[in-house]
């Protein structure tokens, strides 16, 4: 078994309808598998949840990012006017917090959006330029018409024979080994 | 709509017309969508109405190049007219540009689904529409290579920009509003950009979108994150889209210009956007639909959702124009009622008819049910209203500015023939930006279209 893990990185099968991914993610977890990942050409209802995934700290970055633009913003603004160049114009206050309103809401929108779009690529580890399920030959279908579910090696229970054996009674259209190079 | 089927105005028709025709599957959709940009020849139409644009594109090149040797005394704007064309020009195309993240972001939450097929090329039109109006009040300043002073940095002179000013809220409104709407079409990009490298013919293809697509691979940890920012974007450029044209207002109803001072601005400036943003999808997406044969992704549903959107924000236009009207009146002040005056009968009032024309009393063709399934009606409805928000824009800086409070500072505006190329030239690099926009990318989201396939196919089980 380690002899296979240093050049398979696991093993896919494929799948024509999103129904018969969920069932079979359901299946795959029921046996025990755990290392596992689904790929499908759009994001599919209910497939996060058969696989258990939870939260996402997405939400959580882009609250800070919007946090940082919007005080930032503000705070900026308040030194700009307040310390690095006062002026006084007709005695009006120095910190005239209302004008500063729209700039500061600017740049929360701003802070936060990029925040959620970087943080969601750098979450998901991309730009990743290339990843051992390439190495199949079907999986150009994952970006069109097909759904796939990979068992990867280094799940414990992984053994190339029976994990194949085991997709094989999900009923998939295809089960192709994932090598690792 | 062959032979044979119920009448367009049965109510059974009404009811079904769905947006998405009829028999697509997971792998049809993506074929149809993908094979126009990596497997279709490009026809000679592209070819000719390419080059037309690019010419027009060209001339703006020339305009903006002898501006920049001669300087803004090429334009018709003197004191006190300082604003002219440029400025006009610039609320138009930043109006226009409010559609398509209205389509991505507002639409979205409120789960419309009939914004699946329209938002890509939507966000598109409105990422080219402010790359148009960013033109202009950068050229505007008269001497563009200083545009940077507007921006805050750490200059020798120890200054920084007047944050108190609604010109500097403006930088900061339309540059979030073109970074935000260039992410989100960015995002919604990213499958389909997978796509095409998986379904590109040639090396080159698939190595460009291969490296735009970032290795994308659909793993449904990716998937889980990428909705959560997607829904995050969509509510974050929902109040975002109403922010812009709202600072937008603000240039005119902060300055105590007649005319501009009012409360009524913000309101009717968005509602204004939305209108001639709306027009403006409408007058992409006929042409687009024929040309592609994309009638079974932009159904007539779009259409006619389009157009009422067009019809209810026209209204909430009139309203408007009707309060401004009466508000000014009202309020007695002499200033106010003069600008009216001279709205109706001063040297510009043709302007204020025509707009009156276009943007309330022919948009009222709507009403009509046959009108709005008719292409051709709803195609030259949608250019009279882009004329017509052009006009409101129009007599909105010029009547004000040329009638100020004393006659000595009256004055007339004429604009010049580099007024005209330079408004033209735009045109023609939003039309060019446009031609080039259909051929490389997909102009209809790919992998929304295949979770409309999935929803659509679970409805009818």
């Amino acid at each position: 078994m380690e002899q296979h893990r240093s050049h398979i990185y696991g093993v896919m099968a494929e799948f024509d309808t999103p129904e018969q991914l969920i069932q079979a993610v359901e299946k795959t977890r029921e046996a025990g598998y755990r290392r596992m990942d689904a790929y499908t050409p759009f994001p599919v209802e209910g497939l996060p949840e058969a696989m258990g995934l939870k939260h996402n700290r997405v939400p959580l970055v882009t609250l800070l990012g919007g946090l940082a633009g919007g005080l930032g913003g503000f705070g900026f603004q308040y030194w700009v006017n307040v310390a690095a160049y006062p002026m006084n114009i007709g005695g009006r206050p120095l910190n005239s917090w209302p004008a500063f309103i729209p700039v500061t809401f600017e740049l929360t929108v701003l802070g936060a959006a990029l925040c959620a779009v970087f943080g969601m690529l750098a979450l998901n580890h991309l730009p990743q330029p290339h990843h051992p399920v390439f190495n199949v030959h079907r999986f150009v279908h994952a970006s069109s018409d097909r759904f796939f579910l990979c068992i990867e090696a280094r799940d414990p229970k992984f053994h190339l024979e029976q994990t194949a054996r085991f997709l094989q009674g999900l009923h998939p259209h295809h089960v192709n080994e994932v090598s690792d190079d | 709509m062959s032979a044979g089927q119920p009448p367009l105005d049965s109510p059974e028709i009404r009811r079904l017309t769905p947006v998405l025709g009829p028999g697509h599957t997971f792998g049809s959709v993506t074929d149809k969508i993908s094979s126009i940009v990596l497997t279709r020849p490009t026809s000679f139409g592209w070819y000719v109405g390419f080059l037309i644009a690019f010419s027009v594109l060209g001339m703006m090149t020339i305009a903006i190049g002898w501006l920049i040797i001669k300087g803004t005394g090429i334009w018709g704007i003197n004191i006190p007219i300082g604003w002219g064309f440029a400025i006009v020009n610039f609320v138009w195309w930043i109006g226009i540009g409010h559609a398509g993240t209205l389509i991505s972001a507002i639409l979205f939450l409120l789960n419309q689904k009939w914004r699946t097929s329209i938002n890509r090329f939507a966000e598109a039109m409105t990422l080219f529409a402010v790359a148009c109006a960013g033109i202009f009040p950068l050229i505007h300043t008269g001497r563009p290579w200083m545009a940077y002073y507007m921006f805050p940095y750490p200059s020798t002179m120890g200054l920084w920009p007047q944050f108190r000013s609604p010109l500097i809220w403006d930088v900061f409104a339309v540059s979030t509003y073109g970074t935000v709407s260039l992410l989100f079409w960015f995002v919604g990009l990213i499958p389909d950009l997978a796509t095409l490298r998986d379904h590109a013919l040639n090396k080159p293809a698939k190595i460009i979108y291969g490296m735009l697509a970032m290795g994308w691979r659909g793993s449904v940890r990716h998937w889980h994150r990428y909705q959560s920012a997607y829904l995050l974007l969509a509510g974050l450029a929902t109040p975002l889209v109403l922010s812009v044209h709202t600072v937008v207002s603000f240039d005119f109803a902060i300055a105590i210009v007649p005319g501009w001072h009012t409360t009524i601005f913000p309101p009717y400036f968005v509602a204004g956007a939305i209108y001639s943003g709306f027009a403006m999808v409408l007058t992409i997406a006929i042409p687009l639909r024929k040309a592609y044969g994309l009638e079974d992704f932009i159904t007539m549903r779009h259409l006619d959702n389009m157009a009422k959107v067009m019809l209810a924000t026209g209204l909430i236009v009139a309203y408007g124009y009707f309060f401004e009207f009466f508000l000014s009146l009202y309020s007695g002040n002499k200033f106010d009622v003069f600008l009216v005056q001279q709205r109706l009968h001063g040297p510009y009032s043709p302007y204020y008819f025509a707009l009156i024309l276009c943007n309330i009393l022919t948009p009222q063709f709507l009403w009509s049910y046959k009108l709005r399934h008719n292409v051709v009606v709803l195609f030259l409805m949608s250019i009279v209203v882009n004329v017509g928000m052009w006009l409101e824009r129009f007599v909105i800086v010029v009547i004000s500015l040329t009638r100020d409070f004393v006659p000595s500072a009256w004055g007339r505006y004429q604009p010049t023939f580099w007024d005209w190329a330079t408004f033209i030239g735009t045109i023609g690099m939003f039309v060019t930006l446009l031609f080039l926009f259909v051929r490389v990318l997909p102009a209809i989201s790919i992998a929304e279209m295949r979770e409309l396939v999935a929803e659509t196919s679970e409805e009818e089980k």
